[in-house]
């Protein structure tokens, strides 16, 4: 009977101990089905390697271990978004969400789950400028850089070129807008002049219209924020063909080998940047990536396995699983003082952050932090030479 | 010299693309009024008749461009054109005998027969992208400029430049041979003359013995011929997209009813009308006036009447005007 007690206090106690490493558990709530549906599977799996980094590692929250649990945003509609995420919050109770996917759908699961509960979420892939601005209470951060920092970089880009005077021109849609606002304020911010922001739509075939108007309004270069395989080819051919502008800037949207094939050196020495890095993390990532079976390359792939590290860290950071505790932990171990911490590296992250030293963390996508919350986003800077695209440097 | 400059950017960016634009719309407006004239409907499906035509030309053109044949400095899509042209007529007789007969035969109204057209038209949208895809195509060849905008400065040692390219040459070239083939056909040959008869009256024309089936063919004959030109000028000029060919229906329309539908004159004052005001309401006459006028009373904004992004709305207003004030069309065509 004595022998059965004492047991019984064992047990309890060994379950006490069990209490203090604890299963977390960790939502991934990407588009799985969808339009996007293609891109998802690499992120979840970038997220998880990340998961299971940390937890293999022995050191996270006293020997703690991380469970990921995926749910399917679907990318366009809200209401299955706020539903999957509140199922991951309610019933798998997890500790943080990674996600979600798409702007919009970020933006729903935000407003109705994690705000509402107190979770924190960090989406790797939501770039809309909108998302900057919204009520988060501190609950929401993105590894994905706003289309407004892309607006910035671009003004940069320019006027470290010596070119003050530019026209710009936009396709008709929320990207096109929302890039090409962003980019004018910036760059009359920094001094430079736009001399017309004119919309152009895409998918007809006539844009002598829309040229007479740039080329009247003048500027020693032409900005083109669309899509290479739409409007802005016509834009490009119809400027170049009456002889209106001889340097043309692009963005994303713009960048693409078609440029090569379609003008050549034709725009000789125009420029442009799109999102990316060539850092020494991102080289890691891909290498630990393909060890685990999957393409760390794949876009928005090294985001995520940013988002999840880096809430799994600031949870180490806070002594806390709690949502309220470690979000005002995740900009200190994002930026600077600290150790700079690489894919693979968590670990001793883990170790440092422990006894209570900073880190720096750099990760997949050479994260770096800027209010409120988002990723300040590198950028990779393009120029047309002999007739190619070729890199020039990172932004 | 500044009044030179002022000449020389006004024709680069508004007169030279517009009178190429204008050709191009004018070719297509004449092939929807002469099937109003003569057949009695609105042919919805001329777009996609015009992308049947430039399809079956880029396929030659490519054939020839294989066999190593081409047109010098010419585009060797000029060479295809006939044979283009031959598979058109081709499918458009073939839709008349198979869909419009049966309901010419029923005397059908021309509302039906408008209906039966969309049909027509989603049939022939569907073929050309099974065929070619629904991409991109670009099949213009040889010398791209008459003249560059940097040579053209360097020639004369104004400020500004004027260029000219080929394409835009040889469509309103061509524009002009067949305008001229057209009116001369109808005014002069005994076909011409029967078909402007049954046009004007079809119970007095069919009482004078004018045999109704054969000006039928021959309409669809030329109008196959006309959407062909148009097409193809249209797709050297800019580019060959089937959806794009789709929405150009809309300013055909326009340019024919602007016109008056069944006026073949009107047709092509329409397709001038609507490509001008396309492009000169929305200019921004900023540099032309700084040109122009003394330093004191330069501009310093636009000077633009409204921005690019209603240049579609502008056709559709003045097609409203003329509606209200001339019901008919400028050139007194048949009431819609």
């Amino acid at each position: 009977m004595k022998k059965l007690f004492l047991a019984t206090t064992a047990a309890i106690a060994l379950g006490a101990g069990a209490a203090a490493a604890e299963e977390v558990k960790m939502g991934i709530a990407l588009g799985f089905t969808g339009p996007l549906e293609s891109l998802s599977p690499p992120m979840a799996e970038g997220a998880e390697l990340a998961a299971r980094e940390i937890s293999d590692s022995g050191k996270f929250m006293d020997g703690s271990t991380v469970k990921a649990v995926r749910a399917d945003t679907t990318c366009i509609d809200a209401s299955a978004a706020t539903a999957a995420a509140e199922r991951l919050v309610t019933s798998d109770r997890v500790a943080g969400i990674m996600g979600a996917m798409c702007s919009g759908a970020t933006g729903a699961v935000l407003q109705n789950v994690a705000i509402p509960n107190g979770v924190v979420m960090i989406s790797p892939s939501a770039t809309s400028p909108a998302l900057s601005t919204v009520e988060d209470n501190g609950y929401f951060f993105r590894t994905a850089p706003s289309d407004a920092r892309q607006g910035v970089i671009m003004a940069e880009n320019i006027l470290d070129r010596g070119i003050e005077t530019v026209a710009l021109t936009y396709t008709n849609n929320d990207y096109g807008k929302g890039l090409a606002d962003s980019f004018a304020e910036a760059y009359k911010e920094k001094g430079g002049t736009v001399t017309i922001n004119a919309a152009h739509e895409d998918g007809k075939a006539d844009y002598s219209a829309e040229i007479g108007a740039l080329s009247s309004a003048g500027g020693d270069a032409l900005v083109v924020v669309g899509y290479v395989d739409q409007g802005g080819k016509g834009i490009v051919r119809a400027a170049l063909d009456t002889g209106a502008f001889d340097t043309f800037v692009f963005p994303d949207g713009m960048i693409a080998e078609t440029l090569e094939t379609d003008f050549g050196d034709e725009i000789e020495g125009s420029f442009g940047q799109k999102p990316g890095n060539e850092s020494e993390g991102l080289s890691l990532f891909v290498e630990l990536a393909k060890e685990a079976g999957f393409d760390g390359t794949e876009i928005f792939a090294p985001e995520s396995y940013d988002a999840m590290a880096l809430m799994l860290l600031a949870m180490q950071a806070a002594g806390s699983t709690n949502s309220d505790d470690y979000k005002g932990k995740i900009m200190d171990i994002a930026n600077a003082p600290g150790e700079q911490i690489m894919p693979g590296e968590l670990g001793k992250a883990l170790e440092i952050l422990a006894e209570g030293g900073d880190i720096d963390y750099q990760g997949a996508s050479a994260v770096e932090f800027i209010e409120p919350g988002e990723s300040a986003g590198s950028y990779i800077e393009m120029e047309i030479k002999d007739g190619k695209l070729e890199t020039v440097g990172v932004r | 010299m500044d009044f030179l400059n002022a000449i020389v950017a006004l024709s680069n960016f508004v007169l030279v693309p517009a009178i190429a634009y204008g050709s191009q719309l004018a070719l297509g407006a004449l092939g929807v009024t002469l099937i109003y004239g003569i057949l009695r409907f609105s042919n919805f499906a001329h777009g996609d008749t015009m992308a049947f035509g430039t399809m079956a030309t880029i396929l030659f053109t490519w054939w020839f461009q294989s066999l190593g044949i081409s047109f010098g400095p010419l585009p060797t899509a000029l060479l295809a054109l006939p044979l283009g042209i031959l598979g058109c007529m081709a499918i458009v007789l073939l839709t008349d005998r198979a869909v419009y007969r049966f309901y010419r035969e029923q005397k059908a109204k021309p509302v039906i027969l408008v209906i039966v057209s969309m049909g027509v038209m989603f049939i022939m949208n569907g073929l050309v992208r099974v065929i070619i895809g629904p991409d991109d195509q670009n099949f213009a060849d040889g010398n791209r400029f008459v003249i560059t905008a940097r040579d053209f400065k360097q020639m004369t040692g104004l400020d500004e430049g004027l260029a000219i390219k080929t394409t835009q040459g040889i469509t309103v070239v061509v524009a002009i041979i067949a305008v001229g083939l057209l009116f001369w056909f109808l005014n002069r040959t005994r076909t011409g003359k029967s078909m402007r008869a049954y046009s004007d009256n079809e119970d007095l024309a069919l009482l004078s013995g004018i045999n109704p089936e054969r000006v039928v063919m021959i309409t669809w004959l030329i109008v196959a011929a006309l959407a062909t030109v148009a097409g193809v000028l249209y797709g050297l000029d800019k580019t060959f997209k089937p959806f794009v060919y789709f929405q150009l229906l809309l300013p055909i329309f326009a340019s024919a009813i602007v016109g008056g539908l069944g006026s073949p004159v009107g047709a092509i004052a329409g397709g001038f009308i609507i490509a001008f005001s396309e492009v000169t309401i929305t200019y921004a006459w900023k540099k032309v006036l700084t040109y122009l006028l003394p330093e004191a009373w330069q501009p310093d904004g636009l000077v633009q009447l409204m921005s690019t992004d209603y240049k579609f709305a502008v056709s559709f207003v003045i097609l409203l005007i003329v509606l209200l004030f001339k019901p008919t069309g400028l050139f007194k065509g048949k009431s819609v």
